[in-house]
């Protein structure tokens, strides 16, 4: 009990880090029908960029983590304006090239800002490993937890509940009625980049304490988000959160009960099973495009 | 018709004599440069191996440098070429063809790491050239290869100083946890075979992934066991992940890690987690601590300033590597005016060379030439290495 225990809250640990960049993922793709992926390095740059400030610069925790977030939310709408607005023809395999291109030119530019360490980051509460039932959970996973439910539901809301949020949907149903009904859809293309990079910031700000960031972290991390993401209903918020976890887990069982040299391959068989009889992923709707 | 066929023509006639000029072109180079004897260096200058490449690269350069301000190889001077392999096998095999084709070196030393050391020994074989190594992996010199020769230590000596450790200490049963890459494989090879010449049982191996955050899920699986020890065979970061992990979980049971972390950058990501961890680590680590009857202890102190003068940053356990190689390439090189299959043989002679990494005598059987004596324990003490016995 206690061990599967164990391996529950390994999977939680695993799983939130991939959910948080899923959802960015996730986000992207319901507003503007792209899948950026240079995702994982807008990670990088919110994780090492967190590092930077407290460590670098000793900001306390808070503002850094703000900074942080907003700095490559900037960084999110510079590209998107730069690299994907002056595209004539906005195909998406062109657009999702581009993005390709854009994760190996931020790869490069970590590392020479940052060189080619690891780095370490003090946890955000200096408390112990929880303990239940013998089985402990590191405060910073709760934190990690805690973090992604409150933005996921903050996003949720804003798309539900406000004009804007609204607007963006518009958008990704279809740019040029949104456009006839007077939605400045470039403004909500750059919104939408500059949120989900923002997420990705904030998904690298908040595992940095136990992920010990380092230039090439992104590759990794968003290829795992991507697929969680896909798993579970790509457009979908909560499809993305739940595909994060369930793939966390999967792992941890996979680790628990076949083997740790097979961990991958179970999680990830188990997804092409899934994909194979729900393509459209766990929370995606088939019949409607997304919503 | 014909005027765009002759065009075809002259294209074809022009880029013939572009690829043959290409060709010739580094066999004049060569010509002038006839008095420096040339040396190749492949290293993982970038990538996630640096840590590995970047001093190594430091140390041959510093070891060229020292040999040729005291008059080079019998008035030959040593001329070092030097590619970065990102730690990539494929770049590491255009890399080695690169110093043997265009170059022309006389021989080469790297690369930093076992799989990419695995992938170009077949070239240097066709080659013929004489080929040190930096890398740890055991697979490199066994079985013996006429033209390949290694100066880290191996996994063999590793694991040995691990299980005497681990034996005088009366603990019989220890669980593993190896990375899944040649260097987790090669430890995990040696603590499975080792382990009962020492009567010790492993009850329990698990991997992880070079790039995974949390391996609770393997140290739970561990625990299960009840083991005496446990020990980890891997590169930064995920031992430190590992001892985190261990730390987390409250596993109070010694933790052993491998050679491969034997640098400050371990003790500064795992933190307080590295407390009182155990591990086998060239001497270099804690040159000031040895015993002045220790024949290293000189040649250590000696490297270490000349490093931190130079270079102006504190030396790593790895660029000893590279050091050692250029020395012993440079003491093969002499009296053999430059001809590869001499210096192979006197390579091979070299008996007592009192290294960074120990002490070489290299044999028809032995291209490692090292002996566990090459290896010290150390603990993890206030963010310190500490010798013990």
């Amino acid at each position: 009990m206690q061990e599967i225990l164990q391996y529950l809250f390994s999977g939680l640990t695993n799983g939130a880090i991939y959910a948080v960049i899923a959802v960015g993922f996730s986000m992207l793709y319901s507003s503007t029908d792209l899948i950026n992926f240079a995702h994982g390095e807008f990670v990088m740059l919110g994780a090492l960029g967190m590092v930077s400030l407290t460590a670098g610069f000793g900001l306390p925790l808070i503002p850094a983590f703000f900074l942080t977030v907003a700095g490559v939310a900037a960084a999110g709408m510079l590209f998107e304006r730069l690299a994907i607005r002056p595209v004539r023809h906005p195909e998406p395999i062109v657009l999702i090239i581009i993005t390709v291109g854009a994760s190996i030119f931020l790869r490069g530019a970590g590392m020479l800002i940052w060189g080619k360490n690891s780095y370490s980051m003090p946890p955000f509460s200096d408390h112990p490993p929880i303990d239940f039932a013998g089985a402990r959970l590191l405060a910073q996973s709760i934190w990690i937890l805690v973090i992604v439910t409150v933005v996921t539901a903050a996003l949720h809301l804003f798309y539900r509940r406000t004009l804007t949020g609204k607007a963006m949907t518009a958008c990704a149903v279809s740019k040029k009625a949104a456009w006839i009904v007077g939605i400045p859809t470039k403004w909500m293309v750059l919104l939408a980049f500059g949120l989900s990079t923002g997420m990705g910031a904030v998904a690298g700000a908040i595992i940095s304490p136990i992920t010990m960031p380092s230039y090439d972290m992104g590759t990794m991390l968003g290829l795992k988000g991507f697929c969680a993401a896909m798993f579970g209903g790509l457009g979908s918020l909560w499809g993305a959160i739940l595909g994060g976890f369930l793939l966390g887990i999967l792992e941890a069982l996979g680790v628990g009960f076949v083997s740790s040299g097979l961990k991958d391959a179970a999680a990830f068989i188990l997804l092409l099973l899934v994909l194979y009889v729900r393509p459209q992923g766990i929370l995606g709707s088939a019949d409607v495009k997304r919503f | 018709m014909i005027p765009a066929k002759k065009f075809r023509n002259t294209v074809l006639a022009a880029a013939v004599l572009l690829a043959a000029s290409l060709i010739l072109s580094p066999a004049i180079f060569a010509d002038s440069h006839k008095d420096a004897y040339k040396i190749g260096g492949i290293f993982s200058v970038t990538g996630p191996a640096s840590f590995l490449g970047d001093p190594e690269k430091k140390s041959m350069n510093l070891a060229i440098e020292q040999i040729n301000e005291a008059g080079g190889v019998d008035g030959h001077m040593l001329e070092g070429v030097i590619y970065d392999t990102e730690g990539d096998p494929s770049k590491t095999v255009m890399a080695a063809g690169k110093l043997i084709n265009k170059d022309r070196v006389t021989a080469i030393a790297g690369p930093s790491r076992t799989p990419t050391t695995l992938a170009v020994i077949p070239m240097v074989k066709r080659a013929k050239l004489p080929f040190v190594s930096c890398a740890a992996g055991n697979k490199i010199v066994e079985p013996v290869k006429p033209w390949v020769f290694k100066t880290a230590q191996s996994d063999i000596q590793a694991v040995a100083s691990i299980y005497q450790h681990i034996q005088k200490r009366n603990i019989r049963k220890v669980g593993i946890i190896t990375v899944s890459n040649a260097f987790g494989e090669s430890g995990k090879e040696q603590l499975l075979s080792q382990a009962s010449d020492f009567g010790i049982k492993v009850v329990s191996s698990q991997s992880f992934g070079a790039d995974d955050k949390d391996m609770t899920a393997q140290l739970t699986k561990i625990r299960r066991q009840d083991p005496g020890a446990i020990i980890c065979w891997g590169t930064n970061p995920g031992p430190a992940v590992v001892a985190k992990n261990v730390d987390q979980l409250g596993i109070d049971i010694p933790l052993y890690q491998s050679h491969g972390v034997a640098s400050p950058k371990f003790i500064e990501l795992a933190g307080e987690a590295a407390e009182g961890i155990f591990l086998p680590t060239g001497k270099i680590l804690v040159a000031e601590q040895l015993p002045e009857s220790d024949p290293q202890k000189q040649v250590l102190l000696d490297y270490i300033k000349a490093y931190e003068n130079k270079y102006n940053e504190t030396v790593s356990g790895f660029g000893g590597y590279a050091y050692d190689a250029i020395h012993l390439l440079a003491k093969a090189m002499e009296g053999t005016g430059g001809d590869k299959a001499q210096i192979r043989e006197n390579l091979e002679n070299i008996k007592g060379h009192v290294g960074v990494s120990g002490v070489f005598s290299f044999s028809k059987t032995d291209h490692n030439g090292l002996d566990p004596s090459a290896f010290v324990m150390v603990r993890i003490r206030n963010g310190k290495w500490e010798l013990v016995e």
